[in-house]
Formats: structure tokens, C-alpha cells, sequence
């Protein structure tokens, strides 16, 4: 299909922006562009057709089933979009008095004390802006108390072989360097690989619980423990919050600091470049360190501003992505205290029930009840079939459904990683199951179809390795 | 030429007495898929055995490189870094770098002990 810039005539347009106001006045010549202003000529039309046919070029939520594992991309429901759109919380500016914004304020005091709870910690940052950002925050908390107390020898940060590639990537930006251990053979950490790595040189240590293949670590007071007796802290990745919220508090755990993902467990759009935010939450020991200005007050009595003279500093503007917190707020208050706990348990169950249904033909890579996601091996397919885990995620695109996520965690080989979230129906999943099912038939009756898939996607296999090497990512004009 | 193979897939080229190559199997890059990018150690730079001293990037995740030797790099494959391709298409010739004053060596397979673990991952 053709890009924006090659549609459209000369001189065609559309007049959407209001008449000028204030005074025109001309730019000094060496502030003037040099070159011609290259902007798309089209009709209104051509645009709403344009952008459909994007948008019905791709996959999302809202069009079919996405079990991207440990991506957690539930519906986000439409109230959500609703109260960001409010014009109070739309067009108000970071900078008003705060006597102007008490409605926003509130909005963020309330996030940060109901993720408090949610997560059993005592304070809140909503500063970051994503994930790793947030992972970036939470390693700074830990340096800066280790910095604080004057005990500057340690500069070691443990993360398990099965982490996501953001953590070791967020310790080594925070200057830390990164002792990787090993999973035992169940999945989780590896007690005695812990206990020789801890020492005097330990910051902390980063750990996602349930981890990323999807189990609940049953050793996590041990491990917790253990990292503090050697007097380093413990970092919760919140990725798969979805399968414990409302059901158990990573604070309880031992835990603490976290960073959460609005835009996974919290209902707010993921990814396609929009905002996402990923607050951090710490104990009460650690918030003076929590970047930013702080929101102190009540209801009754106002909100106020308050900073931290030994704050980290901000990591982001302001509140961070705020109109992303309206929609997670949204979310969690809609859910209410019965609900969160409800979501977290459907997911698992969800998830639960595709397994087993998987399970007839497909090799778990473990092979127990899982949380909110599970992964699958495809070695054995593989080595009997040639159909690789890529072959079979490519073929499920010709029947509509996105991909599970391949090749991750790395300590699984032809891994495909599904995550189904608590908000799809039993017959979604059925079909998706039913399709799984008939792919790992067709690896053995018809290798070569799955080689050759997908046969009805716009785009089937792209060159990834042109894509990372010679990326094209700007127009050229002739 | 004699290879002695690592069970991470890194593989080691005998010079001479004091002086080796060292690059990843075919089987290494036959999972790790299209790479493209390498990070090489700079010439000078001490290498430790079972240490990392190099990471790949393939189209599906990053590896660290582990070295089968304790010793000093005297020399490192340019040709990589602007042609990680290399690597797929002739990964016993893609040496990665060259070490000099060996001065010790990691518990290595020969070829036909390596392709028998191979075997044994496949299954």
C-alpha cells in the first residue's frame, strides 16, 4: 500500500484548523527553512481511508485474540478512554497553581496509595515512563540508599538466567554490574547459585515473581532472605503482576521496591509508540530517595507539593504520563477490591485451561499448574518435523490469531510463550486451541505449508536481518 | 584443521603452540539465526577461560561469547563487525579473535564429542 506522502495531488487538503488569531509576523532569514516543507496534500477522505486501511492492515486487542506471553494484553475497556478524555484532566497544565489542579492531584495521590496497597509497599512514584524505565528507577532507589549510608563496595546486581533482557539492561545503565545465575531445574532460582553469588559486593537483586515461564517461585521468602542477610535489597519486576494482583503483595514477599506496568496489568494501551508508564512503589525506608515532587494532603484539607531533599532527582517531567494514570485509576477503580482479585484469578485460570488443552500434543517446558502464562517447547517438533516454534507462530496468522511469544524465555529452546489474559471468553480460546492443535498436526502431515507461512498475511516473513542491520526508517523524497 | 569445541558452542583453532582462534559453531549459529551485530574485545584486551569476552546479537536474542583460553588478544576479525552475515555463512572460517600467550585452556570435546552433545541437545 502506498505511504501518506505518495497519495494525494497538489493543492488538495482540508481546513480542520481554526483561522489565525494572533498577529503573523515573519521569521529572521537565517531561522527559515532552506528546504521545501514536504507535508501529505490529501483530502479528509483519502486520510479516514488511509488510516483504516492501516489499521486493517494490523492486529490488535480489539480485533482479534493476542496471547502474547508476558506482554499481558488484556482489553482495555472503553470507560477508560472516557474518563482521559474528560476536558479536566485534558487540558490541564503541570504547571498551574496547585489550587487550580486539586481533582488532578487527587487522582495521582489516590493511584499512588491504592498501588501501595496493591502491591504492599508504602510509597509511589508515577514518574517513569515505561518498564524498563521504571526498572531503571527502582536500581537508582537501590544506589541511592546504598549510596546514602556510605557503603559504596557494592556494585553487584544478581538477576536470574530466565529475566527479562531489560533487567541486566537497566542494571548495566545504572552502573551496576550484572551477576546472571542460573534457574534450577523446576524453573525458579537456584538456591545454592543465589547463596554463592550474594557477598559483600551485592546490591540487590532483580527478580520477576511469578517468573517468566510462568511460575510462582516457592522458595521467594528464602530468596528474599537470603539477599538480605548479605545486605542487598530486592527489586520485584511487577511484568507479571497479572497473575498475583489482589492475591498476594510482592511488599509480603520480602521485596523492597517494584515498578509496575499500567499498560500490561492495568488495563491502559500498550505499545504502537503510545505513553505507557511504568510507576515505581519502595518501602518506607526508601522514599525520600523517590524521584520527583511528592504529593502530600487529603481531601478535606487539599493537595500540596512536597520535595525530598534527597531525592534522586526526576527521571521524567512532572507526573509522568498522567492522562495514562486517569485510565489505570479508571481500571482499578472500576475492578474495586473484589474485582482485582477476580481478574488475577481468571487469568490464571485461563491460562490453566489452554494449557491442558495443549498439553494433549504440545511439550510444556514445565510441566505444573502455572500462573497467568505457561511456555511450550517445540524442540522435539522441531527435531522430528524441521516446523521450527517460528513456523508455527507464523501459521497461526493465517487464521487470525496474534502469535504467541517465540523464542523467550532464552533458557527454553522453540519456546512459544501464551498468555491469554482474564478477559477472553471460553470460545476464544477454544478456537485457539483447536488452531494450535491442527498446526501441530499439520508440522507432521505438511511441513512445507508451515515453512511457507503465512500464506494470507499482508506481510510474511520480513528480513529481519535486513530490518536490524540496513533499517529504513524515514521517507526519502526524490 | 584439529577443532577442540566448548559446550557453549564456541570453538578453538591451535596455531601454534602459544597462539589460537577462537569462533562459534555451525551449530551455534544454526539456533542463534541471522546475526547482526558483534561486539569484539579490542587487540591487547585479557581473555579468561569460561569468562565472556565477546557478545553476538542475532535476530532473536543477544549471547555472550565464552573463551575457551586464558590469554592475550593479538588480533580480532574487523571483517565481523561490518559483516556479522560471515558468521552463518562460514562459521569455522568467522574466527572471532586470535590469542597469544595461551596460558590456560578450558575442558574442550573434539569434534566427534562435540557433534555426539549436539546429538544429545537435539533430542
Amino acid at each position: 500500500m502506498n505511504l501518506i506522502f505518495e497519495i494525494g495531488k497538489e493543492g488538495r487538503g482540508l481546513s480542520l484548523l481554526p483561522k489565525c488569531d494572533v498577529p503573523v509576523t515573519d521569521l529572521p532569514e537565517n531561522l527559515k527553512r532552506q528546504s521545501e516543507l514536504h507535508l501529505p496534500q490529501v483530502s479528509e477522505n483519502e486520510i479516514s481511508r488511509h488510516y483504516t486501511k492501516l489499521a486493517q492492515r494490523t492486529h490488535g486487542v480489539n480485533k482479534g485474540f493476542y496471547p502474547l506471553g508476558s506482554c499481558t494484553m488484556k482489553y482495555n475497556p472503553k470507560v477508560n478512554e472516557e474518563m482521559a478524555a474528560l476536558k479536566g484532566f485534558r487540558q490541564v497544565h503541570p504547571l498551574q497553581d496547585e489550587s487550580t489542579v486539586q481533582g488532578s492531584l487527587e487522582v495521582i495521590k489516590m493511584t499512588e496509595d491504592i498501588l501501595s496497597e496493591i502491591l504492599g509497599m508504602d510509597a509511589f512514584t508515577l514518574q517513569p515512563a515505561a518498564g524498563a524505565h521504571g526498572e531503571f528507577t527502582g536500581l537508582l532507589l537501590i544506589k541511592s540508599y546504598h549510596t546514602d549510608r556510605g557503603d559504596t563496595k557494592r556494585t553487584k546486581i544478581i538477576v536470574p538466567d530466565s529475566a527479562h533482557g531489560t533487567n541486566p539492561a537497566s542494571a548495566a545503565m545504572c552502573g551496576y554490574e550484572v551477576v546472571s545465575i542460573p534457574s534450577a531445574e523446576d524453573g525458579c532460582v537456584d538456591l545454592d547459585a543465589l547463596r554463592d553469588a550474594v557477598g559483600e559486593d551485592t546490591a540487590g537483586l532483580m527478580l520477576t515473581n511469578p517468573n517468566t515461564v510462568g511460575l510462582f517461585d516457592k522458595n521467594i521468602l528464602e530468596i528474599t532472605k537470603i539477599v538480605h542477610e548479605a545486605g542487598g535489597l530486592c527489586y520485584y519486576d511487577g511484568a507479571n503482576l497479572n497473575a498475583v494482583m489482589g492475591q498476594a503483595r510482592p511488599g509480603d514477599m520480602g521485596f523492597d521496591c517494584v515498578h509496575v506496568n499500567l499498560h500490561k496489568t492495568f488495563s491502559t494501551p500498550h505499545g504502537g509508540g503510545g505513553p505507557g508508564s511504568g510507576p515505581v512503589g519502595c518501602k518506607a525506608f526508601l522514599q525520600d530517595f523517590l524521584p520527583g515532587a511528592r504529593i502530600k494532603g487529603n481531601i478535606e484539607d487539599g493537595y500540596y507539593y512536597e520535595d525530598s531533599p534527597k531525592s534522586m532527582g526526576s527521571v521524567k517531567m512532572f507526573h509522568g504520563n498522567f492522562l495514562v494514570v486517569v485510565r489505570a485509576l479508571t481500571y482499578m477503580l472500576t475492578l474495586g477490591k473484589e474485582g482485582i482479585p477476580e481478574a488475577s484469578a481468571n487469568a490464571v485460570l485461563n491460562a490453566n485451561y489452554m494449557r491442558v488443552k495443549l498439553a494433549k500434543k504440545y511439550e510444556m517446558a514445565y510441566d505444573t499448574t502455572c500462573m497467568h502464562e505457561f511456555v511450550m517447547d517445540l524442540s522435539e517438533l522441531k527435531h522430528r518435523t524441521g516446523v521450527s516454534a517460528l513456523d508455527v507462530a507464523k501459521g497461526l496468522l493465517d487464521y487470525g490469531v496474534h502469535p504467541p511469544t517465540m523464542y523467550f524465555p532464552l533458557i527454553v529452546h522453540e519456546a512459544l510463550m501464551v498468555e491469554p489474559c482474564e478477559t477472553e471468553p471460553r470460545e476464544v480460546m477454544d478456537e485457539a486451541c483447536d488452531t494450535l492443535l491442527e498446526l501441530y498436526d499439520l508440522a507432521e502431515k505438511d511441513p512445507e505449508w508451515l515453512h511457507a507461512a503465512p500464506h494470507n498475511a499482508v506481510i510474511g516473513r520480513p528480513d529481519e536481518v535486513g530490518a536490524a542491520r540496513k533499517p529504513v526508517v524515514k521517507y526519502t523524497w526524490e | 584443521m584439529a577443532l577442540y569445541f566448548m559446550k557453549s558452542h564456541e570453538w578453538l583453532n591451535e596455531l601454534d603452540d602459544n597462539t589460537v582462534t577462537i569462533g562459534i559453531s555451525d551449530y551455534a549459529q544454526n539456533e542463534l539465526g541471522g546475526l547482526v551485530f558483534v561486539n569484539l574485545p579490542e587487540p591487547g584486551d585479557e581473555v579468561t577461560v569460561d569468562e565472556p569476552f565477546a557478545d553476538v546479537e542475532s535476530v532473536k536474542a543477544v549471547s555472550d561469547i565464552y573463551s575457551p583460553v586464558s590469554g592475550t588478544v593479538l588480533e580480532i576479525n574487523e571483517e565481523l563487525l561490518d559483516a556479522p552475515e560471515t558468521i552463518n555463512d562460514a562459521p569455522y572460517d568467522a574466527w572471532f579473535i586470535k590469542v597469544e600467550n595461551v596460558t590456560a585452556h578450558a575442558d574442550l570435546m573434539t569434534e566427534e564429542e562435540y557433534n555426539a552433545y549436539c546429538e544429545t541437545l537435539a533430542e
